[in-house]
């Protein structure tokens, strides 16, 4: 690593003596988590369309470091709820999302994740924040891709800011309503 | 048939109309469709003879739905979207299915893509498809009780997000094996 990237990394309590590198282990390992959230899309519906613009050239998710999407569970840290959750579908997303390796995020991204949007139906769950711990909701019908690369930012801070070894099973503060 | 050129009958009513002479029960067209009301228990044999009959030859099954006309007597409306490929016209043929003796006998011996509309037809109005060789919901989960489109039916459910998700959590955590 290259000493005037350090600086930029906000690695926290870092200093230079003889080649070696003194920092926390939360300093270091959330700076390769924040850069490396890899998504893992649930299209459910529209949004997934407006995931795709993201991941695509112009808006360009890989700019964050997030654009390796798995469709795995086992390999992805942050899941994007992007569409109208059925409760049918809901076993899948909860099944996923119980696959996902420690420590894992979830985006509720647009109306119908966070809340159904105008589905206020017999078929359709009311949020998706009834089965999974919600870290971020984006609003929109559907959000634009500068929204999520936003949400993705504002996890990215405070994936920053976590104890890198404490996160419990209730997730990250911001939204969590489980 | 074309809106321009408008039949008093088409040909294929007329062929009902010939061969079933009681079963024509209401003809209405519209944009040179015309719309045939028939009995139930003809339902099969007048569908048989549409498909085969080799100059009509209703070879497709546009689609296949139902209607609740609640509270008209009878209450159901079964609806079946018939379309003859080579002539390129259509024919709708209608059954009235009382709520008390909720059958309609399947048509998947004649058009094998009714499977899943039967099933479609069952899930969403409760109208059991006698004969069918698989008649399961096909949209909602299994344990659903109630049928959807029924219009006694509440459009927001009978259950709570909370059962919901008590249903959810604890399907998503069987293994593999596990009763459905």
């Amino acid at each position: 690593m290259a000493e005037g990237r350090l600086t930029a990394l906000h690695v926290g309590e870092e200093r230079e003596e003889g080649g070696a590198l003194l920092t926390t282990l939360d300093s270091v390992i959330n700076w390769a988590r924040k850069n490396s959230l890899w998504p893992m899309p649930m299209g459910l519906s529209c949004c997934a369309i407006e995931f795709m613009a993201a991941a695509a050239s112009r808006f360009d998710i890989s700019r964050f470091g997030a654009e390796v999407a798995r469709f795995s569970p086992k390999q992805a840290d942050v899941m994007i709820v992007a569409g109208t959750m059925t409760y049918k579908m809901g076993e899948a997303v909860r099944r996923l999302y119980d696959q996902m390796a420690e420590p894992k995020w979830v985006i509720a991204m647009g109306a119908c994740a966070s809340s159904a949007g105008m589905f206020r139906t017999y078929s359709v769950m009311q949020g998706i924040d009834h089965i999974v711990p919600v870290d971020y909701y984006i609003p929109g019908c559907p959000p634009r891709p500068e929204m999520l690369l936003n949400a993705l930012i504002e996890l990215q801070k405070r994936v920053g800011e976590d104890r890198s070894f404490r996160r419990t099973n209730a997730g990250l503060m911001l939204g969590t309503k489980t | 048939m074309t809106a321009e050129n408008p039949s008093p009958e088409s040909p294929a009513v007329a062929a009902i109309r010939s061969r079933w002479p009681d079963a024509v029960r209401d003809v209405a067209v519209n944009a040179g469709q015309f719309r045939v009301t028939i009995p139930r228990e003809k339902l099969i044999e007048i569908l048989t003879a549409l498909r085969d009959d080799p100059v009509l030859k209703f070879d497709f099954l546009v689609d296949l739905t139902a209607i609740d006309l609640s509270p008209a007597v009878p209450r159901f409306r079964m609806v079946y979207v018939l379309r003859s490929m080579t002539r390129r016209e259509e024919l709708v043929l209608k059954c009235e299915v009382p709520e008390d003796d909720c059958r309609v006998p399947s048509a998947h011996e004649l058009y094998r893509c009714v499977n899943a509309m039967e099933r479609e037809c069952y899930d969403m109005f409760g109208i059991h498809f006698t004969g069918h060789p698989d008649l399961r919901r096909i949209l909602m989960p299994e344990m659903f009780t109630d049928f959807p489109l029924r219009k006694d039916f509440p459009m927001v459910g009978k259950m709570s997000d909370q059962e919901w998700a008590e249903w959810i959590v604890a399907r998503a955590q069987r293994t593999e094996g596990d009763p459905a």
